[in-house]
């Protein structure tokens, strides 16, 4: 199940669903690179509303976005990590260190808006 | 351990990466209904991706085995992870945080022993690698 990617202004909105396999987090990335450079926009948004569990290979994977989208130029920040797939993150050992959080889309607009108004985030 | 084994034992068949999300809604769906709350289905259910994507990543195909377990009183779930790959040649290593023969973060077996109450690790060189972990409802 590919993951759907909207374009708002010069933001990239990346909607993960739950049943995301491995293969289409690593379609993600690329997607995601290819498009920052094409709309030349400043700012991405990982949705993970949706999604249940975290483990070690998706946060590494989301890292890995995270920091190919600043190589690209934008920032990224991931919004609705569930209370329980924290906890579980925690528990891990799994951190998304140096990578801007917020708790809904519209905060991670928020966040976003400002770090393109002049002050970077993560 | 068969002995423990209930007649709602579930066999996943671990050969792509589909098969991870397949085991780890499997035994979130099994974690409920033996009375596991959310936030240890979630637990439960990220042991079992951990697991499930160490067959995928070291022996290519494998098993999950998902039963739950009665002791008494007590209720709970068993996770079985096997397969016939190569085996772990230094099995207390595997188990350190941050160590990874495979570029990644090196906590998928630690972390899974983390997020279950009870987990053990056999393996033999050349002929593969079981992890049995359990997890009680509390």
């Amino acid at each position: 199940m590919q993951v759907p990617i909207l374009k708002q202004r010069d933001v990239l909105i990346a909607t993960i669903q739950a049943a995301l396999s491995d293969q289409d987090l690593v379609t993600l990335r690329d997607d995601l690179a290819d498009r920052i450079g094409r709309f030349r926009s400043r700012g991405v948004v990982i949705d993970v509303t949706a999604l249940d569990v975290l483990d070690s290979f998706a946060t590494r994977t989301i890292r890995g976005i995270a920091h190919t989208a600043r190589l690209r130029g934008a920032n990224t920040v991931v919004v609705g990590i569930q209370p329980d797939v924290a906890f579980t993150m925690v528990q891990l050992g799994l951190t998304l260190d140096g990578i801007a959080t917020a708790i809904d889309l519209e905060d991670g607009l928020d966040v976003l808006e400002r770090a393109m108004a002049g002050r970077r985030v993560g | 351990m068969s002995a423990e084994l209930g007649v709602d034992e579930i066999a996943i068949a671990i050969e792509s990466e589909q098969d991870i999300v397949t085991a780890r809604q499997r035994g979130r769906e099994l974690a409920a209904s033996t009375g596991f709350r959310g936030t240890d289905q979630t637990l439960i259910a990220t042991a079992i991706s951990e697991v499930a994507r160490n067959i995928i990543v070291y022996a290519q195909r494998g098993e999950i085995l998902l039963a739950p377990l009665a002791d008494g009183a007590r209720q709970g779930i068993l996770v079985v992870a096997r397969d016939r790959g190569p085996g772990i040649r230094d099995p207390a290593l595997a188990m350190q945080d941050g160590y990874s023969t495979h570029r990644s973060l090196g906590l998928g077996l630690p972390g899974a022993k983390r997020l279950m109450d009870e987990f053990d690790l056999a393996t033999a060189v050349g002929q593969g690698t079981t992890i049995t972990m359990k997890k009680w409802v509390r």
